[in-house]
């Protein structure tokens, strides 16, 4: 017999979920320092991760202890989605990842900040921060994929990529209440504006079922994830219970 | 990458009780769009309620700093050049 969840419990849980995703794109994004095409472009990725991090500090504190949670967990205990965790590639991929996880993130917290649950607050300050990094996505979509032949080939892979692993983005969340499919469809509608803009072509590959990925929600990842976490967690591993 | 491609921009920035665009610095870009986020990232610190003007290098002409003393030299010897004999009324505030 299972009881029913309390609310506290349900949003700890949505807390985790929303903040392992925000945590390991973070962590992601911060592999760029130092390598970016440009200086500007360096300062804007940093921008970004440094407000994910930001959103998954909120968030894990909701569900824990932030520490703990994130460096004291294996890989089977993380639930962030596939998407965030794949290695950067080159910088068409960690656009096409930004732009298809940005307008997932946008739509997510703009209905939790509009509701009246526990996370609406975060959600409001994270929606404004959200909507920057879908800006910033958009703007180098168009700029790789109408930009030369060989930027717009790149583009174009990426997007294909990665696009396995966009329906996972709308399996629903316990404790986040809206409607999953309208989201699904809202998402679809935006990427595919500005893919078209960009004059790529929409991927036509699978988004779920057999060729598609997609069960980071239930704590299984994709092999380099074990990678990023041996090193994420290296230290605090090394060195239990410090205090820094 | 060439200067061609990504060219200078020089960015005005006028803080929110700011009365008007100072000079902040400069930054390369590939175009204005990108130049202005580029300038909030780095001048802003995207505070809210701020503008930003970001202006191609290029369109910029500069006073010849050899021409300067003919060209600011004040003519201190004509005080009836400079309006400073005027009372200036109360309800004037940003002057």
């Amino acid at each position: 017999m299972t009881a029913t969840p309390t609310p506290e419990q349900t949003t700890a849980t949505a807390a985790l979920v929303l903040g392992d995703d925000a945590l390991v794109l973070s962590h992601r994004l911060g592999e760029w320092a130092g390598h970016a095409p440009v200086l500007e472009e360096e300062v804007a990725l940093a921008n970004i991760a440094l407000d994910l991090l930001g959103q998954a500090r909120v968030l894990l504190s909701l569900a824990g202890d932030e520490d703990e949670l994130a460096y004291l967990r294996e890989e089977r205990a993380f639930r962030n989605l596939q998407l965030v965790e794949q290695p950067n590639g080159d910088f068409a991929h960690t656009i096409a990842r930004q732009l298809y996880f940005s307008t997932y993130q946008k739509l997510l917290y703009g209905q939790l900040a509009a509701a009246d649950g526990e996370l609406a607050g975060l959600a409001a300050k994270a929606v404004k921060e959200v909507a920057y990094h879908q800006d910033h996505a958009e703007q180098w979509t168009l700029r790789l994929g109408d930009g030369t032949e060989e930027s717009h080939r790149r583009m174009q892979h990426a997007c294909e990529a990665l696009w396995r692993f966009t329906a996972e983005m709308f399996q629903p969340v316990d404790g986040v209440d809206i409607d999953w499919q309208e989201t699904e469809q809202t998402w679809l509608a935006s990427v595919t504006s500005v893919l078209r803009q960009a004059t790529l072509t929409v991927p036509e590959g699978p988004r779920n079922g057999a060729w598609a990925a997609g069960a980071g929600r239930q704590g299984l990842h994709t092999e380099p994830f074990g990678r990023m976490l041996a090193e994420m967690q290296h230290l605090h591993r090394s060195h239990p219970g410090a205090t820094w | 990458m060439t200067a061609h491609e990504w060219p200078l921009w020089e960015v005005f920035v006028r803080s929110r009780r700011g009365l008007s665009h100072t000079h902040a610095g400069s930054l390369h870009a590939p175009d204005a769009q990108m130049a202005l986020r580029n300038a909030r990232d780095l001048y802003t610190r995207r505070s809210e309620g701020v503008s930003i003007w970001v202006v191609p290098s290029t369109a910029v002409t500069a006073s010849s700093p050899d021409e300067k003393d003919s060209f600011f030299e004040p003519a201190g010897d004509k005080p009836y050049r400079h309006p400073t004999f005027y009372e200036i009324p109360d309800g004037v505030k940003h002057l």
